[in-house]
């Protein structure tokens, strides 16, 4: 399962990193090399162990996944996001972007 | 305030300042001038990033069990006061809008926050090299390595800035840097300790974890700090126990000494100060006892493939919107993707790349689902010698005493340095590193491992060896 160019080029993209094509030969490498040390675990005979072991874990118990009281706020939210409109926070425009709030 | 006292124990300090033989700022100041005067020039340490003002004091509380006590805290860990940037350029001036639990207990317990400390960036990393900033150094060989995530609060504990510091560990980020700098360092259970505020790295092996320059100042931490919290899904309910349980006789204690942790390419000088510790603990009572962790050498590739799929996940919060800086770019992909790029260091961006890899349609498979099986191989590996009548674990911490800053460049060869800890994270069981002994000046930890939420027999352990050993632990 060797990694490729194409497949560094693939991976940065959903990980929204720009790599630069200088950089590309590197990471390449070392993919590769990192890699090869997991290919030890393909010969292991581990199926099931999740599983089982997900059943046996003592007193991690987890928090219900219900809706909860959000997390006061310690600073004024003034302080560290000054812009909203509409119930939303304001983020910096990008530079290639209109405000379609301005002038309305 | 006199430099001695700052030097003494965190129950010292705070029964001085509880009993108004001194004062909270008074100890602060020490404090700060330790750290100016350790953050001078080309010898600089580089461990503080953000020193806290005078005045920090009157967040905290007048009187507890760490009354007036200075605790320096790593720059993961979410603070009101202070920038929390990860060592990272991507969260540069970063201040958070809430305070981490840890921190609001220390402070409630009437500790003081002295400063934010260097890490490696995000917590990826074993050396403190990964840092936006700098690496720090090691105070007791300053071409040497402090070891790392947590470096900057080890070396602050080491060098006398503080007495209790807080790191964190995903893989061994607090015990090998304890290891190297001469300093104890404890993960405890994963679950004991809230990580609600600590920056997410790897979610199901992180844990907030404290150094102290002895047992007594780690346990009081520990105690400090542990507890349910329902900001944090996996806190557990669990009671805190008494973790500050002194010296005393280790008769009926059956510790294991895991043949795997002692390889034949183990440092010979290494494996010395370990048979020492081992006739130490015989001498206190304990029986020491052979076991075989025979899933041991296969923890390195499943923590490189977890831990890098988790960090995948956790940082794709930052994206230039929401935090930090922001690179502008034609167009909003462009500009996560430019953002991204000048915002992470290599190592970061390797492992996001890497995580990203092995979830990958294809991949997924035969890298994470694998892993995830392996894991549960080695967690398996501890219950069952745990079962079979053995209370506590004795490994080395490190195979070697601190490297040479920038003697390790090969990615994998970093890893390698998180051999013995990994596990741990791994199992979610508690672990602890303490002094056993120097090798040619630099300090060797020795690791001791219990099972879940049994900190207690691992602090029993921990006193007796540290009383055992006396001054034979730093030499």
């Amino acid at each position: 399962m060797a990694v490729t160019p194409e497949d560094v080029r693939h991976v940065a993209q959903l990980a929204r990193l720009g790599i630069a094509e200088a950089e590309l030969a590197t990471y390449v490498g070392q993919l590769n090399g990192i890699l090869g040390h997991m290919e030890v675990l393909q010969g292991v005979p581990s199926a099931g162990a999740a599983a089982a072991a997900d059943a046996a874990r003592e007193g991690m118990t987890r928090r219900p996944d219900e809706l909860g009281h959000a997390v006061p706020l310690e600073r004024r939210r003034e302080d560290f996001a000054p812009a909203m409109r509409d119930g939303f926070f304001l983020v910096p425009r990008l530079a290639t972007h209109e405000d379609p709030g301005e002038g309305a | 305030m006199t430099a001695s006292l700052l030097d003494g124990a965190a129950a010292a300090i705070a029964a001085d300042v509880n009993a108004g033989r001194t004062s909270a700022a008074a100890v602060l100041a020490a404090s700060l001038e330790r750290v100016a005067a350790t953050h001078a020039g080309a010898e600089s340490l580089n461990a503080v990033l953000h020193p806290a003002s005078p005045g920090a004091e009157a967040g905290s509380a007048a009187s507890g069990a760490l009354a007036g006590v200075p605790v320096a805290i790593k720059d993961n860990f979410a603070t009101l006061s202070l920038p929390t940037g990860c060592g990272s350029k991507i969260l540069e001036g970063w201040v958070s809008p809430y305070e981490a639990t840890a921190i609001r207990k220390l402070r409630e317990a009437g500790a003081v926050v002295m400063g934010k400390t260097n890490m490696d960036e995000f917590a990826m990393g074993s050396s403190t090299e990964n840092s936006a900033y700098g690496p720090s150094k090691n105070p007791l060989d300053r071409s040497r390595a402090p070891g790392g995530s947590s470096g900057g609060s080890a070396v602050a504990v080491a060098a006398g800035m503080a007495p209790i510091a807080l790191g964190s560990e995903t893989g061994g980020s607090v015990r090998q840097p304890a290891a190297f700098c001469g300093i104890v360092g404890v993960k405890p259970t994963y679950g004991r300790v809230s990580r609600f505020g600590l920056v997410a790295f790897a979610s199901s092996l992180d844990c907030v974890a404290p150094f102290g320059r002895t047992v007594d100042d780690a346990a009081l931490a520990m105690e400090v700090i542990s507890g349910h919290d329902p900001h944090d899904a996996t806190s557990s309910t669990s009671d805190v126990p008494v973790m500050r349980v002194g010296a005393a006789s280790l008769e009926g204690l059956v510790i294991g000494v895991p043949k795997e942790y002692f390889p034949s390419s183990l440092d010979p000088a290494v494996k010395a100060l370990c048979d020492r510790a081992l006739d130490r603990l015989r001498a206190a009572g304990a029986t020491v006892r052979e076991v075989s962790l025979p899933h041991t050498a296969l923890a390195i590739p499943v923590y490189y493939i977890i831990a890098p799929a988790e960090c995948s996940a956790n940082l794709a919060r930052f994206d230039g919107v929401r935090y930090g800086p922001r690179m502008d770019a034609d167009g909003v992909q462009a500009m996560y993707a430019a953002t991204r790029a000048k915002g992470f260091g290599p190592e970061v961006t390797r492992r996001i790349l890497l995580g990203t890899y092995v979830l990958s349609a294809g991949y997924y498979d035969a890298y994470y689902r694998k892993a995830q099986e392996v894991r549960a191989l080695i967690a398996r590996d501890f219950t069952e010698v745990f079962a079979s009548g053995v209370h506590a674990l004795f490994t080395p911490t490190t195979p070697t005493p601190a490297f040479k800053l920038g003697a390790i460049s090969d990615p994998y060869e970093m890893y390698l340095s998180d051999i013995f800890t990994v596990t741990a994270n791994l199992a979610g069981i508690p672990g602890m590193s303490l002094p056993i002994g120097r090798v040619d000046g630099l300090p060797v930890g020795g690791q001791i491992l219990a099972s879940h939420f049994d900190e207690p027999t691992m602090f029993r352990v921990a006193y007796a060896l540290e009383a055992a050993l006396g001054a034979e632990a730093h030499r």
